[in-house]
């Protein structure tokens, strides 16, 4: 690591440059992983993953190998998978439903509450062996909001509702647009690996001014299909929109629809036979929202990022996105949609349809993503000495709100991840202060 | 009529090496005007795209506009083009009859790029082929994948 700051914040000299070393040293990822990761509220699952007691899912959470659950009661539940005797993953599978998780090592087995139930030759033990103690093993912290359960392995980590701050209202918009209130993830998950370092896909997963070079592909077959992509003057996308600091790192963008919307804002792409289920999921947001609510949860897409590695981009679709590194030039992706629990037939097929035109490994847009972070991986890893910072200052020096296409959201989670990673406080800029 | 299993092997393999070749409209051509092209997630090979969240998912809408976006130096998982090699085996006829066919292949698509990336994409295609006079039309090409999930092979970016 050189010895220059991780990043030089100084929005009052319309200054804002990234040490790239922060995205090359696996030092650094050393650190993350105990200063952030294990820090900070980690996305783990929704709830909707395990509806029935018994089910569970078998993932890595926070760098863990864990089993995402629900007990005999009806609770949800998260343990980490490993047997209390020797370490062994007690589950393999990816999913199922179960009322024992069986160590085949030596036999050792635990309910779905994570009770130790059955001991083989536990006569051997002596008379302190204690079942009730050895148990699965829950996570320091797991609770939720409105459906997404998040685990941290910091015991006094603050509660992860003011955690969530400013990130709140925006998972309300996405969990509005069911009729009752209940969300679900759809079969199906996208899983990985990116040859980058994981910071990337933060800035990439928000970041609207790489819209025109990287995705015209994309945006020409939008305009095949009869979708407007003029772009009005001083703006770079065809809407306008803005970048949030909603606190605590987390960040959105936040934008007039353009690209239609499943729910709802019909676009001719998704064919006239899905025309009138559109509307019709538009008419019940009007009843139930009025009729502001339901253009804001109908006609606004919103990027949102809650840091430090999940993103739910309400849009097109709505995917929920996390992720994790691996090393320090290569992370895990997963990727769900996200759809209302009771949605029509109809319109879960044009969420899906709609998902993939632009989303995923075989969209018309995230392979390019994934190959400009490699890209950039790839240029900066060896030339950190010579070309050693990046510059963020798209909009700093504006006084109101900054664009989509701005960088005031990077720089949010950059300065929460300096702040975590160094212990210093991190810089307001203007546009925030005046919030 | 019945077709013969070396009639399929011969057009699967034509396909392959029209793939390869990235001669992309000319493949658009072995398809019907309702064709759909499938690749299902890791997780669920055996969903429905109107149920499950796919890899690819396209109608012949989508197909050509694929295919557009393929052709173009903005496709930029996909520039320069990846050389492929596609090994197609075990060709099997399950089902037939005086309209249609339903033929299993296995495949192994070997991509490669610069600086070492690529990858082996091992699997299974169910094809639904549509007699048409002498020949074969493609109404759906379903490729499997086998591996538990896409992991270090990234991206399906090009025809698979």
């Amino acid at each position: 690591m050189n010895s220059n700051p991780y990043i030089i914040d100084n929005p009052g000299g319309n200054d804002f440059r990234l040490n790239r070393e922060t995205l090359v040293e696996p030092e650094i990822l050393v650190a993350e992983r105990e200063r952030i990761f294990d820090q900070s509220w980690i996305y783990a699952g929704h709830e909707s993953e395990v509806p029935k007691p018994g089910d569970f899912q078998t993932r890595n959470v926070g760098g863990r190998p864990v089993i995402l659950t629900r007990d005999g009661d009806d609770n949800v539940r998260l343990f980490l998978n490993t047997c209390r005797h020797r370490g062994a993953k007690v589950c393999r599978e990816r999913e199922g439903n179960t009322k024992r998780f069986y160590c085949f090592y030596h036999g050792w087995s635990y309910g779905n509450d994570g009770a130790l139930v059955a001991v083989p030759g536990q006569d051997a033990y002596p008379d302190t062996f204690d079942r009730s103690e050895l148990g699965l093993q829950d996570v320091p912290r797991f609770e939720n909001y409105r459906g997404f359960w998040f685990a941290s392995f910091n015991a006094d980590v603050e509660d992860l509702e003011p955690y969530l701050a400013g990130a709140k209202e925006y998972i309300d918009l996405v969990v509005d647009q069911s009729p009752d209130g209940r969300m679900e993830i759809v079969s199906g998950v996208q899983e990985y690996d990116i040859a980058a370092n994981w910071k990337l896909l933060i800035e990439n997963s928000f970041d609207d001014y790489h819209l025109h070079s990287t995705h015209s592909t994309w945006l020409e077959y939008m305009k095949d299909s009869g979708v407007s992509i003029k772009v009005p003057k001083g703006l770079l996308l065809p809407k306008r929109g803005i970048g949030r600091d909603l606190g605590n790192g987390h960040a959105v963008i936040d934008n007039v629809n353009f690209r239609g919307r499943p729910v709802a804002t019909w676009i001719s792409i998704y064919g006239e036979e899905a025309k009138p289920a559109v509307e019709a999921a538009k008419a019940e947001l009007v009843e139930r929202l009025g009729e502001e609510r339901a253009e804001r949860v109908a006609n606004t897409n919103r990027n949102l990022f809650v840091f430090p590695n999940l993103m739910i981009n309400d849009g097109s679709s709505v995917t929920v996105r996390a992720f994790w590194p691996e090393e320090v030039d290569r992370m895990k992706v997963t990727a769900w949609a996200l759809g209302p629990v009771g949605e029509s037939a109809i319109m879960r097929k044009v969420r899906l349809d709609s998902f993939l035109t632009f989303y995923g490994p075989g969209g018309f847009a995230t392979p390019d993503d994934v190959e400009a972070l490699e890209q950039v991986q790839a240029g900066l890893t060896s030339t950190v000495k010579e070309v050693p910072w990046s510059v963020m200052t798209r909009g700093i020096a504006k006084e109101g709100e900054q664009l989509n296409s701005d960088e005031l959201h990077l720089r949010t989670f950059w300065r929460r991840w300096n702040t975590m990673m160094t212990g210093e406080p991190a810089a307001t800029e203007a546009a925030q202060a005046a919030e | 009529m019945t077709v013969s299993r070396e009639a399929v092997e011969d057009f699967l393999y034509h396909e392959a090496a029209l793939l390869d070749a990235w001669e992309l409209d000319a493949w658009v051509d072995l398809l019907c005007d309702d064709a759909h092209y499938l690749v299902p997630p890791n997780d669920t090979p055996d969903g429905h795209p109107d149920t499950t969240l796919f890899i690819i998912a396209d109608d012949m809408d989508r197909i050509r506009g694929r295919v557009k976006r393929l052709k173009s130096h903005d496709a930029h998982a996909e520039f320069p083009p990846s050389r492929t090699r596609r090994l197609i085996t075990n060709v099997r006829i399950l089902a037939q009859d005086d309209r249609e066919l339903t033929v299993t292949a296995n495949f192994s698509v070997h991509r490669f790029r610069r600086d070492g990336k690529g990858g082996a994409y091992v699997g299974k295609y169910i094809y639904t082929l549509r007699i048409e006079g002498d020949g074969f039309r493609i109404a759906e090409r379903r490729a499997i994948l086998d591996a538990e999930e896409l992991g270090g092979l990234g991206a399906v970016s090009f025809i698979l």
